[in-house]
């Protein structure tokens, strides 16, 4: 039998981690098997496919040559004593020690979905709490296990009022909504039959509702405003939501921040149907963008249209309180091309992670935090004000506000040469907002961070 | 022995904090409160823990756990092949994990080069032309590669309404093409499970936009015919979508690219090792031919004179899937492992992943039925048929196995099997641990027609017993209730706890 050139035959390379077999263990399997080379297990694939399949890729690396390379490129990021006022989509904040040692666990990060309940009842009763807290914290009935982020949290929103109201193809987008959350929107539902529109900015930062009449409304599926929304601004939920409940549409709400629900009343209570979120600042690292964690709260008598995977709390034989998967006639492994996503994996590692933040936290600890990143992001704005920078928008705002910097994006890039990040500039997004920044304050800036911020951008 | 736990809102103590929070440090500037109507008066129901009772509360539920890292976990396509641990702290380097996404390009060239290393690998491996990262999850890979199917024919003024999907296809492939609004027409496959040219032949017409294929199939088999069938699509204006879960297979010995695929996904918590973490958080990479190039989604990687940049001007594309650039942290992990396996080593673990999942095929296939005679590659199917008589079903093999220690393959899928166990053992297993496997099985084999009733009434050592899952779906109860009054709850009273 001809030997195929592929790059390793039945010889073990030299210095492969993790694949333990020996050729001692490899020639009794073969046996066993019945055949006598590694080769005849792949007879079925066809000749010429094998003969090219050499993957031209360096040979293995032992762990202090991969430590030194990754090193090498975490050390081309400029974070260490770099000063950073970016939100917009990201926060930093303090992540306990506890939330990163325990999320490190193996049976929490080596577990999969829990398919067999009776031996992840770790995974499932962890669940159970996030969607616990999760409803709580957006003040809604109902949560699911997790979304993959807040943007297509928000578009798999859209999708389900779609689903409520199937008879509606209007979908009201304000555009104070984050504009990544607005592109992924747009992508989810660009091959359905329903049209966007947008429902503009105020002057005071909040989303201009005058075009959103009962009228507008009995034709829309839905109204999305983000709470806090782009601009760091709580936008008014409440009235939108008595247009849009006379109107017979459903209100969907867009988080960027949830922090901001230990202090500012959460969506649910000023009449959100459907709370969609990015978890990221509840105990995740910002980690260039992700893996965060899609938050997805609903009013519970939507529960059958709603996506993504949700445990319920049920009983044994014995009577012994446990936890299931359950709900799954919504899900892809039943229902198919039928079901409400195609959601699978999603992001349970990181749910759980907020979920022992929210723990640490507490009641308490939740309020104080929240407070003090309000307190902070307040003082800071007076600061710029006073140096300047005028505020932009007079909405009430948590912990991030937009501010007036003439050559705004110049500015910026000058600072960001200097190792500090005065918030993101809002050009590219918002035309009208070209001399502005958004700038987020939380409890990781100190003083002497806030001084050099003050201090460089408006010297 | 296991503790047992309640949930954290039974250990809350009223006052109790986890995590004090340090006072606003220059108080003296007074700030204006918000608006009482936006202040929220109500944080009942939030726990209410000292720091030492959450780490026990999460250590205690760790510990009711199986998990990779504790014993075998085969379930067939999901390739839970150990996580190595270098690969977390890796992931946590300061320069990763608190780097702002929306940082300028010269804060973030580490990032942005590990990222178009990575990509470039994966077109390696796939034999694919260009990849982007930023899907999610597999489905989310798959619902970007069917938008950028869709996007592909529409430029070509070809409005194409169908989808072709086999019966054994993962029910994400259905799913993601429905929210395309695609309409999903079931391909058969022959007695050996396997698609064929013929198959594709009388259902390929105009009105056909793809065929989504997954290579080795859901039974663990190699699509034998893949060429002529991809050479059918093709030749009836179509493209092929393939669902690259079962990658595990073929590295080093096929690559995509040469089968005749268009877009495949790819699973970085399977064939790249990343945790699967309960659930997630995965990433589901994307590769496609050239042609399909200018519809990958946005931000997209440019390298200008040795810097990289993220570019949105791409008039074509289908548009963003995810905020940001993917799920960074796992693609730093995927990156890691692929360093440390290099190109022989991938190669190698495919080879060793296959001879796994043989061995046991051999060791397993006189006591339980195979599936289909076809040969295995990185997985094995059986079904039902070797329990007929017994009244034990695959449910209960699956329940009994966790008494011998070992998580259960995946069960009752691929649909088109009967009562199907799908086990799929990965090349990290070593031999002992497969013929202990193979051992328990064909111990619950004997089980099965010697005392059916105890296989029926597994698990007997978890730490709970089978869970009414009709009360669950009957009574849906998905979130703790705060109690209405406020009042100090009582001190819980747990049974075996210290």
């Amino acid at each position: 039998m001809r030997k195929t050139e592929t790059c390793a035959e039945s010889r073990i390379p030299d210095g492969v981690p993790y694949v333990p077999h020996t050729a001692g263990d490899v020639a009794g399997m073969l046996e066993t098997i019945g055949v006598t080379s590694l080769d005849e297990l792949f007879v079925q694939v066809p000749e010429d496919l094998r003969r090219r399949a050499v993957l031209n890729l360096p040979g293995p690396a032992a762990e202090p040559a991969v430590r030194a390379r990754l090193e090498s490129l975490a050390a081309q990021n400029r974070v260490a004593g770099a000063v950073s006022f970016a939100g917009c989509g990201a926060y930093p904040h303090w992540v306990p020690e506890v939330v990163n040692v325990l999320l490190m666990r193996g049976e929490f990060a080596t577990a999969y979905t829990p398919y067999q309940p009776e031996v992840s009842q770790g995974t499932l009763q962890a669940t159970f709490e996030f969607q616990s807290l999760v409803a709580m914290l957006l003040g809604l009935e109902v949560a699911n296990a997790s979304m993959y982020d807040g943007a297509s949290a928000a578009a798999e929103a859209v999708l389900m009022a779609h689903r409520v109201r199937p008879d509606r193809r209007v979908v009201w987008i304000s555009r104070a909504v984050h504009p990544q959350y607005r592109q992924v929107i747009a992508t989810y539902i660009g091959s359905l039959d329903l049209e966007c529109r947008d429902l503009p900015v105020a002057s005071d930062g909040r989303t201009d509702l005058s075009g959103f009449s009962v009228d507008v409304a009995r034709e829309a599926a839905c109204v999305v405003l983000g709470f806090p929304n782009a601009f760091g601004v709580l936008d008014d939920v409440r009235m939108a939501a008595e247009t849009a409940r006379a109107g017979g549409a459903l209100v969907v709400t867009t988080t960027t921040e949830p922090l901001a629900f230990g202090l500012c009343v959460p969506p649910g209570v000023l009449g959100a149907d459907i709370a969609a979120g990015e978890g990221q600042s509840l105990g995740l690292p910002m980690s260039y963008g992700g893996p965060g964690v899609g938050l997805f709260a609903i009013r519970e008598q939507l529960v059958r249209h709603m996506p993504g995977r949700v445990v319920g709390a049920t009983v044994d034989a014995e009577g012994r309180r446990g936890y299931v998967l359950t709900l799954a006639t919504r899900e892809q492994h039943i229902r198919r091309e039928r079901a409400t996503s195609n959601i699978c994996t999603n992001q349970a590692l990181c749910a759980l992670g907020v979920t022992m933040y929210l723990s640490l936290l507490g009641r308490r600890g939740l309020r104080d935090l929240a407070l003090l990143n309000y307190r902070k992001a307040h003082r800071v704005a007076t600061r710029l004000a006073a140096a300047g920078a005028r505020l932009r928008f007079t909405a009430p705002f948590f912990n991030e506000f937009v501010v007036e910097v003439r050559d705004a994006r110049a500015r910026w890039e000058d600072l960001a040469s200097h190792g500090v990040l005065a918030g993101v500039p809002l050009d590219t997004w918002y035309p009208e907002l070209g001399d502005c920044l958004l700038i987020a304050v939380t409890e990781i800036h100190q003083p002497h961070d806030i001084d050099r911020l003050v201090g460089e951008l408006l010297p | 022995m296991l503790l047992d736990e309640p949930l954290i809102f039974e250990r809350s103590s009223a006052g109790r904090c986890g995590w004090p929070i340090p006072a606003a440090d220059d108080s003296d500037a007074a700030v204006e409160p918000l608006p009482g109507e936006l202040t929220r008066d109500d944080l009942t129901g939030f726990p209410e823990l000292g720091e030492l009772d959450v780490v026990r509360h999460f250590t205690r539920l760790s510990q009711w756990n199986f998990c990779a890292a504790t014993t075998l976990y085969p379930l067939g396509s999901c390739t839970m092949k150990y996580n190595p641990l270098l690969n977390e702290g890796l992931a946590r380097l300061p320069g990763f994990a608190q780097l702002h996404p929306l940082a300028p390009a010269a804060w973030a060239q580490g990032a942005m080069r590990l990222y178009a290393e990575l990509s470039r690998a994966l077109a390696e491996i796939s034999g694919m032309d260009a990849v982007t990262l930023e899907p999610a999850a597999g489905a989310q890979g798959e619902l970007t590669g069917m938008l950028m199917i869709r996007a592909y024919h529409r430029d070509r003024g070809d409005v194409r309404r169908k989808v072709l999907i086999p019966a054994s296809a993962h029910g994400t492939n259905p799913a993601s093409s429905a929210l395309c609004g695609y309409e999903v027409m079931e391909i058969p496959v022959n007695e050996r499970g396997l698609l064929t040219a013929a198959a594709v032949r009388g259902l390929m017409r105009s009105d056909v936009a793809a065929l989504m294929v997954t290579n080795p199939n859901t039974l663990g088999c190699f699509e034998e015919e893949i060429l002529r069938v991809a050479a059918e699509v093709h030749a009836g204006g179509g493209l092929v979508y393939m669902d690259g879960a079962n990658l595990n297979a073929l590295m080093g010995v096929a690559k995509p690219g040469h089968m005749g695929v268009d877009v495949i996904h790819f699973n970085l918590h399977k064939t790249f090792s990343t945790p699967h973490g309960g659930g997630g958080p995965g990433a589901g990479p994307v590769a496609v031919r050239a042609e399909i190039e200018p519809y990958l989604p946005i931000p997209r990687l440019a390298e200008v004179g040795g810097r990289l940049e993220w570019r949105e001007d791409r008039p074509r594309s289908i548009g963003r899937v995810r905020s940001f650039y993917g799920n960074f942290g796992v693609l730093v992990r995927a990156y890691a492992y692929m360093l440390s396996m290099g190109g022989s080593g991938l190669a190698w673990a495919t080879r060793m992943a296959v001879l796994n999942a043989n061995y046991l095929r051999a060791r397993l296939a006189p006591t339980y039925e195979v599936a289909v005679p076809t040969p295995s590659m990185h997985e094995c199917v059986f079904s039902d048929k070797s329990l007929g008589g017994t009244g034990v079903r695959t449910l209960d093999v699956a329940k009994r196995l966790l008494d011998h220690g070992f998580y259960a393959p995946t069960i009752y899928f691929p649909l088109v099997v009967s009562g199907a166990l799908m086990i799929e053992p990965t090349e990290t297993e070593n031999r002992e641990t497969l013929d202990a496997f193979a051992d328990a099985l064909l111990a619950i084999a004997v089980e099965a027609r010697e005392n059916p009733d105890r296989v029926r009434s597994a698990p007997l050592q978890a730490r709970v017993g089978r869970l009414d899952e009709t009360r669950a779906a009957r009574h849906p109860e998905l979130a703790w209730r705060a109690p209405r009054r406020e009042s100090v709850p009582e001190p819980s009273a747990p049974s075996r706890s210290g």
